[in-house]
């Protein structure tokens, strides 16, 4: 198998990305092609139909479905307020009068004489999305939304929670093997996209939420204490509607794993920037990895013969890469040995390998699975 | 219907297919094979497999299929491709291929959203039909779900299904309450998971007398199909008709949005048919021509899906978030740490295990390097496989709400309708499959974690796919049953022996049975089997011994408590597994002792090489 290998997270100073801003239901697009736009402009809109109420006024009348159009003042398609006649019954004597007053204001969608049923639907709600990075529309998807371009730094972190957000970057940490704790949390950094290290407490991810900063960049965090965040155990890594007052991402993975020092200098040489985070994740069927955008100063002139991040078609010697399972876990070094061959491990199952020299001239045989190459290099 | 369906290549070979190639389009990885037809019969001949790309930056399944048949074409000095098109049919013996057929589960599969009017009644029977059609159920809305209307309209409105399988009342009952299901499904407005654009595939199956008024409620809404009821009355279950709309269904909507699959569709001479219903057809095929019950469990990194035939009745269910890559630490979540460490040799410290466990879910190709995280993952595998089965057996029961016809004898035995149908004293055979079942670096570990996952009792044989190429058979059975047969026999089923186990408990070391077992050439094995014992005895595959055992007087080997049995059993390239840890299995609870005896247990079967 060429291809077993796991394709690696970005972290590159320069590079040129599209976001798809796609409405969930079809609305109207208010940006158009060549269009300079910001992260929180609004680029579509749509109406999401109203929550819809269901009534059933034959039970409500005693009487039966296929009778109810008798008594029922509103028609499908007409308009209604909250406490407004509904429905009503005639009856001779003035006191058995009953009458069923609509419970929303909106309109009526249906009234059926099969079941009884009258479903009032409440108005509309606006769906605005946001543009989410600084960039400039290269396509306009009619009804649908848009395609942003920014020519940007970018960094794809493991995995994350919280949806998109905004702040400037702030480093909290003077290395990436030092920890966030709770000290390392200033009131200064409310709305701001903190930077840590190696890890962070539980104690600082609470004086984080309290503080209000809009998200955390760290290299690893303990389960229980992610547990202990969402307020259950997190099953599948689908993410990115959690709501803990900040979107968090992992650089790295779970535990006490130092950040990775080119993504550590490069967030650092960035410090005070502005930048768009999303802790999105979705491991399963479309990989989506959470990310840091910083986009570069407006009218930098866009490089098209570099675009998009490289496409790799495997791996070579000399690439930089992480090691990404025990027992080595988060250890990087570099490719010294890609033998053809099978070879048994200590499991004994035969699997491709390859040798790993590290920084200090050790060197390892590890399965081509268990590594992810730092790529963007 | 508004969108048109390509046609499959209509270049199928009308003469007896001599060479196949199939593929798997998986989430991950599309496997393909290469059957050819040697002497008299069909073999599996080579493999390959490369990263699926249904995702960005390919967005393209077809890129993924041909990568994994050129690597067969390397292996096998076959020219197949012709640029992006496979050569069909053969040119000569070195060129092209008879016919190119596929399955898919790229993408999340077949997800699907179900609804009945009384939930354990046409609800379960409509999740029985979409199961069985290969789909994940997302929701079972029903009109007695204990949900309040406005709910229930919420909950359509949030989900984004493929498709929706509607039922509800026997043909000529009332109409009223599927009337108001369609209402609610209607001012929900569905929209569906891929593609802003194109309306909802939508299937109803529900009381007749009501398909006027669904098709003037859901007509405008919904890509509307009406097909027959699938309770026609209470008791009897019609699936058939639906399950084959929604395979129609499925190749004319879902897999029109999925990136590629216009082209792959045009590209295979059968129609793609979702894996599990493939894996489920070959499953149903062998227990139906080998007259067994069985129940087949195909463990992947996402989903765990677990077949059964008993009594020639077929069932499937499919644990969406029960896995061992994406999913895993749902399996944590859902079993507990102390029902995984239970099958742990070895200490180790909670905060430690938690975060491999999420290291693997967050990055989930990696495999176990050191011997005690293969230990560990097989003990995720034993509750993942548990717990699946838990469920299967839930939704694999009798249909409920129908009257029985009860005699003066069953007084005393009186059962409730919808018993689960699974009677595992009556289990023939366990087929595993799955990465970790069929890669298993010795194939006693995967014997051992089915029969500690699922407690067969009596005598049980167990096999596993030997290089995940069920759902290839299952999608070639429907167009050569010969051809599927002979790979199924000769190159798919990897016999690994049959299970011994008594039912009973009692204290270690106490006499559970005493057996002969007669081998083929007259030789005589005589031994005792005491509780706590595992026994492993070579037998190897393709040969046949005759076993007597005497259980003790408090332990049933299927004949009752005390009453010995003679059966005739099948080796494998395990054996014969003599299983005296009682039945129920129960550890004990004591850590040191717990960890004592699975050093013990697996010593004595040789389960894993010394550290």
């Amino acid at each position: 198998m060429a291809h077993s290998y796991t394709p690696g997270l970005t972290v590159t100073e320069q590079t040129v990305i599209h976001r798809r801003r796609i409405l969930s239901l079809p609305g109207i697009v208010l940006v158009t092609t060549g269009e300079i736009v910001r992260a929180n402009q609004v680029v579509a809109r749509a109406e999401l139909p109203g929550k819809v109420y269901p009534l059933n006024l034959a039970n409500l009348l005693g009487v039966a479905p296929d009778e109810i159009h008798e008594y029922v003042i509103k028609k499908a398609g007409d308009p209604v307020n909250k406490d407004e006649i509904l429905a009503e019954n005639k009856p001779l004597i003035k006191w058995f009068k009953t009458e069923i007053l609509s419970p929303v204001t909106g309109t009526v969608e249906s009234v059926s004489s099969v079941t009884g049923q009258v479903l009032l639907r409440e108005p509309p709600r606006l769906l605005e999305l946001l543009g989410y990075v600084d960039g400039r529309i290269v396509e306009v998807i009619p009804q649908q939304g848009a395609v942003v371009e920014t020519n940007c730094s970018l960094v794809q972190g493991i995995f994350g929670i919280g949806g998109e957000t905004r702040g400037e970057i702030v480093i909290a940490v003077t290395s990436p093997d030092e920890a966030v704790s709770s000290r390392h949390i200033t009131s200064g950094m409310k709305g701001k996209v903190v930077v840590g290290g190696s890890f962070i407490s539980s104690d600082a991810l609470a004086r984080a939420k309290e503080v209000g900063v809009a998200g955390l960049v760290i290299g690893g965090i303990h389960d229980k204490d992610l547990r202990a965040l969402l307020g259950y155990d997190l099953g599948v890594a689908i993410t990115g509607t959690e709501q803990v007052g900040f979107s968090l991402i992992l650089t790295e993975g779970f535990g006490t794993i130092p950040m990775a020092g080119k993504t550590f200098k490069l967030l650092s040489a960035h410090a005070g920037q502005p930048a768009s985070i999303s802790g999105a994740t979705q491991i399963r069927a479309g990989v989506i990895r959470p990310e840091i955008i910083i986009p570069r100063a407006a009218g930098t002139s866009i490089d098209h013969g570099a675009t998009g991040i490289p496409r790799r078609e495997g791996i070579r010697i000399g690439d930089q890469v992480r090691i990404i399972r025990d027992p080595l876990f988060g250890k990087i070094g570099e490719v010294s040995g890609l033998p053809s061959d099978l070879q048994k491990i200590p499991t004994e199952s035969d699997v491709r390998v390859m040798e790993v020299r590290f920084e200090d001239g050790s060197k390892t045989v590890i399965p081509r699975t268990n590594i992810e190459l730092i790529e963007g290099a | 219907m508004s969108v048109p369906s390509p046609s499959p290549n209509t270049s199928v070979p009308t003469s007896p297919l001599t060479v196949i190639v199939a593929t798997d389009c998986g989430s991950t990885t599309t496997k393909a094979i290469l059957i050819e037809k040697v002497g008299n019969e069909y073999r599996q001949t080579y493999r390959g497999e490369a990263p699926t790309t249904v995702e960005a930056p390919f967005e393209d399944v077809t890129r993924g299929v041909l990568n994994a048949i050129a690597e067969i074409e390397e292996l096998s000095g076959r020219k197949i491709l012709d640029g992006d098109n496979i050569i069909t049919p053969c040119r000569d013996p070195k060129t092209g291929v008879d016919i190119y057929i596929s399955t898919s589960s790229a993408g999340g599969g077949l997800q699907m959203m179900v609804t009945g009017v009384v939930q354990n009644m046409t609800g379960e029977s409509a999740q029985r039909c979409a199961l069985g059609a290969g789909a994940i159920v997302i929701d079972v809305l029903a009109s007695n779900d204990g949900r309040l209307p406005h709910e229930k309209i919420e909950r359509i409105r949030t989900m984004r299904p493929d498709m929706i399988l509607m039922s509800g009342g026997t043909d000529g009952g009332a109409v009223t309450h599927v009337v108001e299901m369609a209402e609610y499904i209607s001012a929900a407005e569905p929209r569906p998971r891929f593609g802003a654009t194109y309306k909802l595939p939508l299937i109803y199956a529900g009381n007749k007398d009501a398909q006027p008024q669904v098709r003037k409620i859901l007509g405008e809404k919904a890509a509307l199909v009406l097909t027959d009821n699938i309770r026609p009355v209470l008791e009897r279950e019609n699936l058939a008709p639906a399950r084959n709309k929604i395979h129609d269904l499925f190749l004319e909507h879902v897999m029109q949005q999925a990136p590629g699959y216009k082209k792959l569709i045009e590209m295979a001479g059968a129609p793609i048919m979702p894996t599990p219903a493939a894996v489920g057809l070959i499953m149903e095929t062998i227990a139906k021509r080998e007259h067994l019950n069985l129940i087949g469990v195909d463990i992947g990194g996402a989903t765990t899906d677990v077949f059964s035939v008993f009594e020639g009745l077929f069932n499937r269910t499919v644990s969406a978030n029960l896995g061992m890559s994406y999913s895993i630490s749902n399996v944590l979540a859902e079993a507990g740490l102390s029902n995984i460490m239970r099958w742990v040799p070895f200490t180790i410290d909670e905060q430690t295990l938690r975060n491999r466990i999420k290291n693997k879910m967050v990055r989930p190709t990696t495999i176990p390097q050191t011997l005690d995280e293969l230990q560990i993952e097989h003990a995720i595998a034993r509750e993942a496989i548990r717990l699946a089965l838990i469920h299967h057996k839930s939704l694999a029961t009798a249909l409920k709400g129908v009257q029985q016809e009860r005699t003066i004898s069953d007084v005393f035995e009186q059962q409730q309708s919808g018993m689960t149908l699974i009677d595992m004293l009556k289990l023939d055979l366990i087929v595993g499959s799955g990465g970790i079942l069929s890669h298993a670096p010795r194939r006693v570990q995967s014997m051992l974690m089915m029969v500690d996952a699922y407690e067969p009792l009596g005598v049980t044989r167990l096999s596993v796919d030997s290089i995940f190429m069920m759902p290839h058979l299952g999608v070639l059975s429907t167009i050569d049953e010969q051809a599927a047969t002979d790979v199924f026999v000769r190159d798919c089923m990897v016999y690994l022996g049959t299970c011994i186990a008594p039912i009973g408990q009692g204290k270690d070391g106490d006499r559970c049975a005493d057996y002969v077992i007669t081998f083929p050439d007259g030789r005589e094995d005589r031994g005792h089997l005491s509780f706590g014992d595992l026994r492993l005895v070579p037998l190897a595959s393709g040969q046949k011994a005759s076993i007597t055992v005497q259980p003790a007087k408090q332990v049933n080997l299927g004949a009752g408590a005390g009453i010995p049995i003679t059966r005739e059993v099948e080796g494998g390239v395990v054996g014969l597994l003599l299983d005296g840890r009682g039945r129920p299995l129960q550890l004990p609870p004591d850590r040191d002792a717990r960890v004592t005896s699975l050093k013990k247990w697996y010593q004595a079967v040789d389960l894993y090489p010394k550290a």
